[in-house]
Parts: structure tokens; sequence; C-alpha cells
């Protein structure tokens, strides 16, 4: 599949998104400099981490009004992927491409660490390589990923299952206050994808955990279903 | 700081933007106890917000108003969290 890294000043995490998809996964992929509006036909868009225009007035809020977010809103709405990652996640809701936003993680400090997150949905075109209620040991680098929607967008949420991660223990079990949703986001919330589910946006970085020799390969399953690669690569019958 | 009046035939405006009431605001609560840490007992809250001085060209007050409005809406404010308001500083025609 043909991939899209886009690079904003500032971006960070663009080089390992497109490590993982071209060597690990052997896809077509290119950077997409953020001031054309141009995919250069990418069919899979990846807004990676980092800090867009130096998280200037807010994160996310400048990214998501440069030419090239023209090209990813148009490719969205014809149904096309768009993945973004903490920082890229911020860009989808400034952008309006998903609903709510960040706010400072509860702490107060920048968390960076490995967290799990279950997965609510595994019938998304990111998450059919897990399987539903899987534990997933992914890791974060914010410290704004306190999510937040107003009422009404959070019950549109929640009874369309457009929840597709939920920060929980090591068992799965998914408390709001306690410690283990990391940023203290409302109902636990780690990703959410849109109504036609070919938009995702998540905090942690499924990137930093795709190959074994890492230490860590939770995340491939996520990236590799996304190119369409999960049968080859994971051994998967679907 | 900028200067206090706007240039001849331009309207300044003043946008403010805060956190939503009902939104926690980590560093206002942060602010909060450092002051209260340094001995000023009184503060029972901090809200901390931003704002932004714009230079407006060629625009009556009522457009200024107008166009500052769009302009939260649009970029400098995220209406999800955040709430503004306007409001005109200087206006010399």
């Amino acid at each position: 599949m043909r991939c899209g890294v886009v690079t904003f000043p500032g971006s960070n995490c663009d080089h390992d998104v497109y490590h993982v998809l071209k060597h690990v996964l052997s896809q077509q992929v290119g950077f997409l400099w953020h001031d054309k509006a141009d995919l250069k036909g990418a069919e899979l868009v990846v807004l990676p981490g980092g800090f867009a225009y130096g998280d200037y007035l807010r994160g996310g809020a400048l990214a998501a009004l440069s030419p090239i977010l023209e090209a990813v809103r148009e490719h969205a709405d014809n149904g096309g992927l768009v993945l973004g990652i903490c920082n890229g996640f911020q860009v989808l809701l400034e952008s309006g491409l998903l609903p709510g936003a960040l706010r400072r993680n509860r702490s107060l400090r920048f968390e960076c660490r490995d967290v799990f997150v279950q997965v609510e949905r595994a019938d998304t075109p990111w998450t059919e390589g897990y399987e539903e209620g899987r534990v997933l040991r992914l890791p974060i680098a914010h410290g704004e990923g306190n999510y937040v929607a107003s009422e009404a967008d959070l019950e549109v949420l929640e009874e369309t299952g457009r929840v597709v991660f939920r920060y929980c223990d090591t068992d799965g079990n998914v408390d709001e206050e306690s410690a283990s949703n990391i940023n203290g986001s409302q109902n636990a919330i780690a990703g959410i994808v849109s109504s036609e589910g070919n938009i995702l946006g998540m905090m942690p970085h499924p990137e930093r955990c795709s190959e074994a020799i890492l230490g860590n390969d939770d995340g491939l399953a996520l990236l590799a279903t996304a190119v369409g690669a999960a049968t080859e690569v994971l051994g998967l019958s679907r | 700081m900028a200067k206090k009046t706007a240039k001849k035939g331009s309207v300044r405006v003043r946008v403010t933007v805060f956190p939503r009431p009902e939104i926690l605001d980590p560093q206002g609560k942060a602010i909060a106890s450092a002051l209260e840490r340094v001995g000023f007992d009184k503060v029972s809250e901090v809200r901390a917000g931003k704002s932004f001085d714009l230079d407006l060209e060629g625009v009556t007050e009522a457009d200024a108003r107008e166009v500052a409005e769009k302009m939260a809406d649009k970029l400098l404010a995220n209406t999800v969290v955040e709430d503004y308001s306007v409001e005109i500083l200087d206006a010399e025609s």
C-alpha cells in the first residue's frame, strides 16, 4: 500500500512510522511536507507524534490549518485511511476530523512510560489483527493526553462504539479514576475512530512497539492491519 | 507590551481565552497552590487563560468585533474546552 507520513516542523515520530511501514511491513512510504496540499497518491496517511509548529497556541492548533490538512480532509471525506498518533491525534481533534479535545494530563506531568490499553473494537480497519478485549502494552509520551468531549459527543462516541482503545490495568480492568487511566481521560479513552471508521486518533505509539527485537511488538498488528498486510505479517486467517 | 493605542485607521481588539468553568484547569490549580505556598492565603481559585491583542486595519468597530469572534472560533480558542471574549481596546477612524 502507498503510505504517506506527514512531516510538520516539529514532528519527531515521522521517521519511526516510516521505518515500521517501510522496513518492517515492506510498504511504499514517502514523507509529505506540511506546506503542500498533496498526498502524492498515499492511501494511508499518518499524522505522527511530535510538537508540530512547536505546539504554539495549542498542541495541533496551527497544524490543523496547514495546507496538507486540506488534502488530508479531502482524503478522509472520500473514505481514505488517516491515522493520527499522539500529536497527530491532537491535529485530528483541532481540525475537527474527530470530536473532542486533549487537556493537560491530570498529573500535570509529561508522562513517558508503557501503559495498558484494551482493544474494545476489533472490527475496524485498524484493529482486525487483534482479538476484542485483548490488553496491549503500548508506550505513551505526552503532556496533554487528557481526552475530553462535550456530553453530546461523548454519548455519540459511546453509543456508536467508536471508542477503540481504553486505558486499563494489566488485567484489562478499566477505571477512569485509577492510575491506570494515565492522563485522566474521560471514560479512560485512549483512541477513537470516525463514524465511518477510516480515521483513527490515539495517544499511545504503536510505531514504537512494532519489533520484537525492541522488546515489544504489540503495536505491529495495528499498522499491519491498516496497510492490509495483517494476514501475511501476523499469519492471521482473516 | 504593545503600544496602547492602535494605529490611525485601525482598531485594536483584545481576545481573551479561558478554560471553560466546568473544565478542570490544572495550570490554574498549580499556580494557586504555588501562591498559597508563598503566603498568599486569600487565593481561593486561579484560572489561567491567555489573551491576544490584534490590530485590524480598514474595519469599523462592529466589523472588528465580528472578525475577532470568527478568528476566536476558528483558531484562537478551542471551543470544546475554552470560552472567549472580545473587547475593543482602541478605535480611531
